[in-house]
C-alpha cells in the first residue's frame, strides 16, 4: 500500500512538473509570438491592420467601406469595434488617451465631447487639416473640432438635420394625415404644434400605441435648434437660464403630464424592444436617428415610418460625430489616408445610401445617392432633399466642454419624470444638482 | 535516516559537514560574526519581496490618493494639479448622494451578509454528516463562488428584469403584479443582496466546514454520551468551536460588501449602472467613487472618496474588534 502510494505521489508530482514545463514553455512562446504582432512593423509582405473604435451606428459596415477599401489598398485590413452606448465609449476612450495605450487607430468622437478634447487632448491628436480640405464642410462642422490655433482633431462624419419620424399606419388609425407635406404643415408652428398633434393622436390613439418614445428626444430636439444651448460665447456655462433649455423642458414636463410619451430612455433595451414591437407613433428624428430606427424597427415596419420636416422654421442639428487619429498610434499615416477617404463626398454618399446618416461634406450634397436619395424603410420619402436644404441653414452652435453630459442628465431626470413620476420641480433640481457637480 | 534538522546555533557553533579546520582566532570571530549577522538578517531578507511589492503597489497607491485627494484634478489634464487641500473631502461630506451611497453599502451588506453567513453555516453542518459522493456537494456548492461576477450579474439582471424577468413571471404566476426591481430602492438593494449571497455563500460554507473537520470528535462523543441531541451539538459544540472562523468570516465579508461593485454596476449596466441607477437608488460607495472618477472626470474628490471609504472601514473593524472582545469576555 504505502508503496504504491508514494509511486503514484512521485509520478504526479512527475506529471506536474512536466505540466508545468510545458505551461511555461508555451507561455514563453505566446510571450513572443506576442510581442511580434503586436510590433509596429508591417510584416513580411508589407500588410498592416488598422483598428477602428466607434459607438452606435457609423454607417460603415451597412455600406460595406471596410471591404472596399480592402479592395483599393490590398494590404490594408481595417477592424472596427463598436460601443453601443456612447457615454460609456467615451470614458474608457479619456482613459486610453491619458495612460497613452490601447487606442485604436482611428477614434470616433461625439459632438458632445468635441470641445472639451479640443480644449485639453488637442496635443493628442494628428492634425487632419494638413490632409483634408475642411472647406468642403458646412462651415459650422469644422469650427466643432478646430482649436484656437487652427489644429483640427476630427474629421466630420455625419451630421443631425432634425426632422420628425412617423408612422404612417397609426397616423391613419388615428384620423391624423399621413402625407408628409401635410403633417409638416400642422408643426409649421414649432413644438407646440407637435404636442398639439399628440393630443390629437391621443384621443383616437390605437390600442397600446404612444404618440412619442421619449420627452427627452423631443427636449433634445428643442435645445438643438438654438445657437446658445448650454455655454454662452463667452464660455459660462449657462444650463441654469438658458431660453432653449428652459423652452425644452417646459414642453417636455408637458408631454408627460399629458401623458403622450411611453417614456422610455432612448438606446436602452426597452426603447429597442419598443420599436420591434412598433408601439410609437412619432420620433424626433436627427437625421442618424433614422438609421437606428430602422435598424430596430425591422422589415416588419418597413415602408410603414415616414419622415416630415422638423416643427417650426429654425433648423435645428442635433448629435453627429468625427473621426479622429490619435497621435500616439502605430500607423497614423495610414489611418489618417483611412479617415480622408472615409469622409470624402462619394463614402459619406455612400453611407447616407445605406444607413441614412446625413453628409457633412458638402461636395455629397450633388452626387445623386444624395441628391435623389430616397429612405425605402420610410415610405420613400426624398431625405436627401428634406436634410441638405436644412443643413446649410443650421445656426453655428456655440459648444461647451461637458454639453454632452449636460444632455444625458437632463434626459436622465425627463425619464424620472417619464418613469418613476419624479415631480418637474424636483427632476429640475435633480438635474441642476448633478450638472453642478459635473462642471465645478 | 534522521529528519530532524539540527537547530541553527543551538549548540553554539554550526554543525559542519566536515570536521572543521583548526582557524586562527580572529578568523573565527569574524565568521562567527557573519553567521549570526546571517542569522539575525537573512529572515528579514526572505519576506522582504512581499513587503517590497506591497510597498510599490499598496502603500504607495495608498499614500498617492491620499496626496491627490488633497488637489483638484481632471480626468482630462493629469498633469495638472491644483492644491485645494480639504476643500474635496468637504465637497463629498455635504453631498447627499454620498450619504445615500454610504446608507446602500450598508444596507446591501447587512441583507448579504447576514443571511449569507448564517445559510452557510448550515450547509456547512449539513456537509458535516457522512454522505454519499461528499466531494461532489462540495465542489458544487463552490460553483458560484467560481462564476465571474459579470455571467453571475448578467444572468440575475435577466430574472430581475421588469418586464418579461423570470422573477416577475413567477411572481405573476402567484397573482403578484409586476415589480420593477431596479427602479425601487429596497427591492434593487434586495436584487444586488441575492446575487451577493448566491455568489458567496458556498464559498463561507467550505470555510466553515473546514474548521468543523478539525473540531475533535471526541467532544461530540462525549456530548452524545451526555444525552445532547443534534441541535444541541450543534449549538453548544460547533458554534463555540468555530468562533474564531465566524470572525474571520464576518471580517472578510464586511470587506467585501464595502468593495461591491460588480453586481450593482452590471445590473442595469451602461450608464444607469455606473451612476447606481437613475435616482442613484442602488448606488454603493465603490461605484460613486467610480462615478465621480470616470463619469465626472474629478479625479481628486474620487481619491477624496477613496480615503473616505478607508476611514469607514477601519471605523467598521474597531467595532468588529470591540464586539469580538465583548464577546470573548462575556463567553469567559
Amino acid at each position: 500500500m504505502r508503496i504504491t502510494r508514494t509511486v503514484a505521489g512521485r509520478s504526479r508530482r512527475t506529471a506536474f512538473m512536466a505540466t508545468t514545463g510545458l505551461t511555461a514553455a508555451a507561455l514563453l512562446l505566446t510571450g513572443c509570438g506576442d510581442s511580434g504582432s503586436d510590433s509596429d512593423e508591417a510584416d513580411a509582405d508589407g500588410n498592416i491592420t488598422l483598428t477602428l473604435a466607434d459607438f452606435g451606428q457609423f454607417g460603415y459596415k451597412e455600406a460595406k467601406l471596410f471591404e472596399k477599401y480592402h479592395e483599393l489598398h490590398p494590404n490594408i485590413t481595417v477592424k472596427a469595434n463598436t460601443a453601443a452606448e456612447e457615454p460609456v465609449y467615451y470614458t474608457k476612450f479619456l482613459q486610453q488617451l491619458n495612460t497613452g495605450s490601447g487606442l485604436a487607430d482611428v477614434q470616433g468622437i461625439e459632438v458632445g465631447r468635441a470641445k472639451e478634447l479640443v480644449d485639453t487632448k488637442a496635443d493628442a491628436f494628428a492634425d487632419l487639416s494638413k490632409v483634408i480640405d475642411t472647406s468642403q464642410w458646412v462651415n459650422w462642422k469644422a469650427l466643432q473640432a478646430t482649436t484656437d490655433d487652427g489644429k483640427v482633431i476630427g474629421a466630420g462624419t455625419d451630421i443631425g438635420p432634425m426632422s420628425i419620424c412617423y408612422r404612417r399606419d397609426l397616423f391613419e388609425q388615428a384620423g391624423l394625415p399621413t402625407d408628409r407635406e401635410e403633417v409638416a404643415a400642422k408643426l409649421a408652428g414649432g413644438w407646440e404644434d407637435y404636442l398639439k398633434l399628440g393630443e390629437e393622436y391621443k384621443k383616437k390613439a390605437p390600442k397600446g400605441t404612444f404618440f412619442m418614445d421619449s420627452a427627452s428626444a423631443m427636449y433634445n430636439g428643442v435645445v438643438s435648434s438654438g445657437s446658445e444651448q448650454y455655454y454662452a460665447k463667452n464660455g459660462d456655462p449657462i444650463y441654469k437660464e438658458s431660453a432653449g433649455v428652459k423652452a425644452g423642458w417646459k414642453l417636455a414636463s408637458e408631454a408627460v403630464d399629458k401623458k403622450l410619451t411611453q417614456g422610455l430612455a432612448q438606446f436602452q433595451d426597452p426603447w429597442k424592444a419598443a420599436l420591434r414591437q412598433g408601439t410609437m407613433a412619432t420620433v424626433a428624428c436627427p437625421a442618424w436617428m433614422a438609421a437606428q430606427i430602422a435598424t430596430y424597427s425591422g422589415d416588419k415596419y418597413k415602408g410603414k415610418w415616414d419622415i416630415a420636416r422638423t416643427p417650426g422654421e429654425t433648423a435645428a442639428n442635433w448629435g453627429g460625430s468625427f473621426l479622429s487619429v490619435p497621435a500616439k498610434g502605430k500607423h497614423v499615416k495610414e489611418a489618417t489616408e483611412l479617415v480622408k477617404w472615409l469622409t470624402a463626398p462619394e463614402q459619406q454618399a455612400a453611407v447616407f445610401k445605406a444607413a441614412g446618416l446625413f453628409p457633412s461634406n458638402k461636395g455629397a450634397y450633388d452626387l445623386p445617392d444624395v441628391k435623389t436619395a430616397k429612405l425605402e424603410y420610410f415610405n420613400n420619402a426624398p431625405i436627401g432633399e428634406i436634410y441638405a436644404e436644412e443643413a446649410q441653414i443650421i445656426p453655428a452652435a456655440v459648444l461647451g466642454p461637458k454639453d454632452g453630459v449636460i444632455k444625458d442628465t437632463f434626459s436622465k431626470q425627463i425619464n424620472n419624470m417619464e418613469q418613476r413620476g419624479t415631480e418637474p420641480d424636483a427632476a429640475w433640481d435633480a438635474a441642476i444638482k448633478d450638472i453642478d457637480k459635473v462642471v465645478g | 535516516m534522521a529528519t530532524t534538522t539540527p537547530t541553527r546555533g543551538a549548540h553554539g557553533s554550526r554543525p559542519g559537514r566536515r570536521a572543521p579546520k583548526p582557524m586562527t582566532p580572529g578568523r573565527q570571530a569574524w565568521r562567527s560574526r557573519l553567521w549570526r549577522f546571517d542569522d539575525k538578517a537573512s529572515p528579514y531578507a526572505y519576506i522582504a519581496p512581499f513587503f517590497l511589492v506591497f510597498g510599490a503597489f499598496g502603500l504607495y497607491p495608498l499614500v498617492y490618493t491620499g496626496w491627490i485627494a488633497l488637489h483638484k484634478v481632471e480626468m482630462t489634464g493629469l498633469d495638472q494639479m491644483e492644491w485645494v487641500g480639504w476643500e474635496n473631502f468637504s465637497t463629498i461630506l455635504q453631498d447627499s448622494e454620498f450619504w445615500t451611497a454610504v446608507t446602500n453599502t450598508f444596507v446591501i451588506g447587512v441583507i448579504s451578509t447576514v443571511p449569507q453567513l448564517m445559510v452557510a453555516l448550515g450547509l456547512a453542518h449539513l456537509l458535516n454528516y457522512k454522505l454519499r459522493a461528499s466531494t461532489f456537494w462540495r465542489t458544487v456548492i463552490l460553483t458560484p463562488y467560481a462564476t465571474s461576477v459579470a455571467s453571475a450579474a448578467l444572468v440575475f439582471a435577466l430574472v430581475f428584469r421588469a418586464d418579461g424577468g423570470l422573477l416577475n413571471w413567477v411572481l405573476g404566476f402567484f397573482g403578484f403584479g409586476e415589480t420593477n426591481w431596479v427602479n425601487g430602492h429596497w427591492t434593487s438593494n434586495i436584487a444586488i443582496a441575492v446575487i451577493v449571497i448566491w455568489r458567496w455563500t458556498g464559498y463561507n460554507t467550505l470555510i466553515y466546514l473546514a474548521a468543523m473537520q478539525a473540531v475533535p470528535s471526541d467532544l461530540y462523543e462525549a456530548a452524545s454520551l451526555d444525552g445532547a441531541s443534534r441541535w444541541q451539538q450543534f449549538r453548544n459544540v460547533t458554534i463555540p468551536a468555530l468562533r474564531p472562523t465566524i470572525l474571520f468570516t464576518i471580517v472578510i465579508s464586511t470587506i467585501g460588501s464595502m468593495q461591491l461593485f460588480g453586481e450593482p454596476l452590471l445590473l442595469e449596466g451602461g450608464t444607469n449602472g455606473a451612476q447606481g441607477g437613475t435616482e442613484h437608488q442602488y448606488e454603493t460607495l465603490s461605484i460613486y467613487l467610480y462615478n465621480y472618477g470616470w463619469n465626472l472626470g474629478h479625479l481628486g474628490t474620487a481619491a477624496a472618496v477613496a480615503w473616505a471609504m478607508l476611514v469607514l472601514l477601519l471605523l467598521i473593524a474597531a467595532i468588529n474588534w470591540l464586539i469580538g472582545r465583548l464577546g470573548r469576555k462575556t463567553a469567559a
